[in-house]
């Protein structure tokens, strides 16, 4: 008995620190949010608040405002996770050649990730300005000067929602991208030489060795960095508070509006849309957790 | 094996003391209760410039006044009190709040009211004769079913159009008279477009297209139906409201394309290069023209167009938070700020006028003399955008429907969002 308990007691007293903290700080609270979203609780008073079933949620699905921000958030995560994926996965393939200089390169393409969200948010939000004409500035400013004037628009500023967003996103792309390739870097340079030299000998061209063989191999990579994105454009706020200020219809997401919510202190409707934003990462985390955990049974 | 089990329990024990550490990261912070002294915890959002010249001239005041206690500076810095509100609403949510906190007069204070933050103050405004001292126009607009709440240390007007007379007299506009109307001022925007100024009007985002929206509702509508928008008197839903909207939309027109993406103080800087003609600004831009030493020849002002007998205030005022740690000190500062010597040293430095009528006008510069006399005999209406008229979550809902419609341009739909945002709490 006493030996059982050396076997695993010292784990089990490592891990406890751990298992207390996030049941408390993650779970705890993702308790605590959900319990406060079924109450009438809309101001800060303190004292019990009555319970209203899923009132609170019902009414968010019939309101203008967030139906609004989930499409705009839905645009702008198929915009970043497309955007991110292809321009990662063209400079890994460049780097992938063996360029001379490669590390500078890779280290120029990675370097945009060190720069935090609110800050680049500042910067981008001088460059997306909307003037155009004699008066632009920023990206229009640079499009006149190379005589490119056809492509000056408004930006986030625009009428339709898709550029409004894909302006949104162009920053975040541009800020992520780098890490995307460093994914698929890692993962060319893990596929064995071996199979390229087969493919080779085989008489595969150069579009048939990727198509056929390399990025079958890549197909686990891609769906890691699916998942990463995915969960990154869910969460996404400081970027967008930082370009366009906490109260822009156009380009609300439901993160933003949360904040916006709990700002005035309508505590029960902040945690039904935490709750709903919880729920729709959860779709895109949980099948793939889910396989993993399955993958790593079948080894 | 013995070392193996003590450096588990070293282990353990590091990370409980994270714990711990975590937990009580509360402790230290806010209200002075700790020390048990005579410290009264000043929160305001007054951090630098004009705004922290005017605090420091009231905590002189009070240096002389309140003897007994210690003024503590818990000012947070950031644009409108934006981060101050959160750091406030977390000091308060945890029952530790400081002594007093500044927050807009009027109904923006309801939030607190309605959450138990705050106390009633009228006993005071007798006990100090505030109810004299102010007009009671002022008083009326403070007052939230029969109390007043907050005491007002300065008064600001917002309905002022800011104009450059160089640009003005391309298309031979007297820049120092106001247009009659709202008509008679897009009549003058239109000129002034023919006479090749692309943009007439500069305009920025947020909270200064919600001031023109209110200026031209309040020139439309008049100043007590304009009043019944906020209290629920007037309907939203009326012709007359649709046809201001309108009117609204055509100023957009005359408006920089690039309004949703700067600040009010670059629209000022338009007015001033020469690039716009007019911007709608409340009467801190007196203050920021100075810091950018702009001579007075070099621009005019008017109470925007149709409101020239009205007076739209907002005022900065001062609280008494419920299970305040040391009421008396807290009231010795409320006193300091009512009273003639504190709203001289606080306006004076901070560009803005005294909410008591027995003011000197003699000891403030011009604009604000000019603003003084009209305090006295205008119309007292109240502003929706800087919290006076409307509560937080209404003017949030607001400047949602307002940059909703500085793109989609819906009359209709802007009309029935406002109505909706004036529903909500």
């Amino acid at each position: 008995m006493h030996g059982r308990i050396r076997t695993w007691g010292p784990g089990a007293l490592v891990l406890l620190p751990t298992v207390l903290l996030l049941g408390y700080f993650v779970y705890g609270l993702i308790a605590w949010s959900f319990n406060t979203s079924l109450t009438n609780r809309h101001t800060a008073r303190k004292g019990p608040a009555d319970y209203v079933g899923f009132e609170n949620y019902g009414h968010l699905f019939t309101e203008d405002r967030f139906l609004n921000s989930l499409k705009n958030l839905g645009v702008l995560t198929v915009a970043f996770i497309v955007g991110t994926l292809i321009f990662g996965l063209i400079w890994a393939l460049l780097l992938e050649k063996g360029v001379p200089g490669e590390s500078i390169f890779r280290s120029v393409f990675l370097f945009p990730m060190a720069i935090s969200m609110i800050a680049s948010g500042v910067v981008w939000g001088w460059l997306l300005n909307p003037s155009q004409g004699d008066d632009a500035r920023g990206l229009n400013r640079l499009f006149a000067i190379l005589h490119l004037n056809f492509l000056e628009n408004p930006w986030w500023t625009g009428g339709s929602r898709w550029t409004t967003m894909m302006s949104i996103a162009l920053p975040a792309v541009w800020q992520m991208s780098g890490y995307i390739m460093a994914l698929f870097l890692a993962g060319f340079r893990g596929i064995p030489p071996e199979l390229r030299e087969a493919a080779r000998v085989d008489g595969a061209s150069e579009f048939k060795l990727y198509r056929h063989v390399l990025f079958p191999q890549l197909s686990p990579i891609a769906l890691s960095a699916l998942i990463i994105l995915g969960h990154i454009s869910l969460k996404l706020f400081d970027l967008i508070y930082a370009i366009t200020g906490p109260n822009q219809f156009r380009t609300e997401v439901p993160a933003i509006l949360m904040w916006n919510t709990l700002l005035r202190s309508d505590q029960a409707k902040a945690a039904a849309i935490a709750i709903v934003m919880l729920a729709v990462v959860a779709v895109l985390v949980i099948p793939y957790l889910a396989l993993t955990v399955r993958h790593e049974e079948e080894r | 094996m013995r070392g193996g089990l003590s450096k588990t329990l070293a282990l353990v024990g590091a990370a409980g003391l994270l714990a711990v550490s975590a937990c009580g990261n509360s402790d230290d912070s806010g209200g002075g209760d700790s020390s048990a002294s005579k410290d009264v915890t000043v929160f305001t959002w007054w951090a630098d410039g004009g705004e922290k010249a005017g605090l420091d001239g009231l905590v002189s005041v009070f240096g002389t006044e309140c003897k007994d206690y210690k003024f503590v500076n818990s000012a947070v810095a950031g644009g409108a009190g934006a981060n101050a509100k959160q750091v406030l609403a977390n000091d308060l949510q945890a029952g530790k709040p400081p002594s007093t906190f500044q927050a807009h007069a009027g109904a923006e204070l309801k939030d607190y009211i309605n959450a138990g933050q705050v106390d009633d103050v009228s006993q005071l405004y007798k006990d100090y004769g505030l109810d004299k001292a102010f007009p009671q126009n002022l008083i009326d607009n403070l007052t939230v079913d029969g109390k007043i709440y907050s005491i007002p240390a300065n008064i600001h007007r917002a309905n002022v159009v800011w104009t450059n007379p160089t640009v003005l007299k391309k298309a031979n506009i007297d820049a120092t008279k106001a247009p009659a109307s709202v008509d008679a001022w897009i009549a003058d925007l239109t000129k002034l477009k023919a006479a090749g100024v692309a943009a007439p009007l500069g305009l920025s985002k947020g909270f200064a297209q919600e001031m023109l929206v209110e200026t031209t509702l309040l020139a439309e509508l008049g100043p007590d139906k304009f009043k019944g928008l906020w209290d629920g008197k007037t309907d939203w839903a009326g012709a007359d409201v649709t046809a201001a909207l309108n009117k609204y939309k055509t100023l957009l027109s005359f408006s920089n394309a690039d309004r949703e993406a700067i600040d009010w103080s670059d629209s000022l800087g338009y007015v001033n290069a020469g690039k716009a003609g007019y911007t709608l600004m409340g009467d801190w831009v007196a203050a920021q023209q100075l810091a950018n030493k702009v001579p007075e020849t070099a621009y005019t002002y008017w109470p925007a167009p149709g409101t020239g007998d009205s007076f739209q205030f907002l005022a900065d005022s001062f609280t008494l938070p419920t299970n305040g740690a040391d009421p008396d000190g807290a009231k010795c500062w409320l006193k300091v700020v009512g009273s003639a010597e504190g709203q001289k040293a606080f306006n004076t430095k901070k560009g803005s006028i005294p909410a008591r009528s027995d003011a000197d006008p003699a000891d403030y510069p011009k604009y604000q003399q000019t603003a003084m006399a009209d305090w006295k005999k205008d119309t007292i209406v109240p502003s929706c955008a800087h919290g006076a008229a409307c509560t937080a979550g209404q003017n949030n809902d607001i400047l949602s429907a307002l940059s909703q419609f500085s793109g989609s341009q819906d009359v209709a739909k802007l009309q029935k969002a406002l109505g909706t945002a004036m529903k909500t709490s």
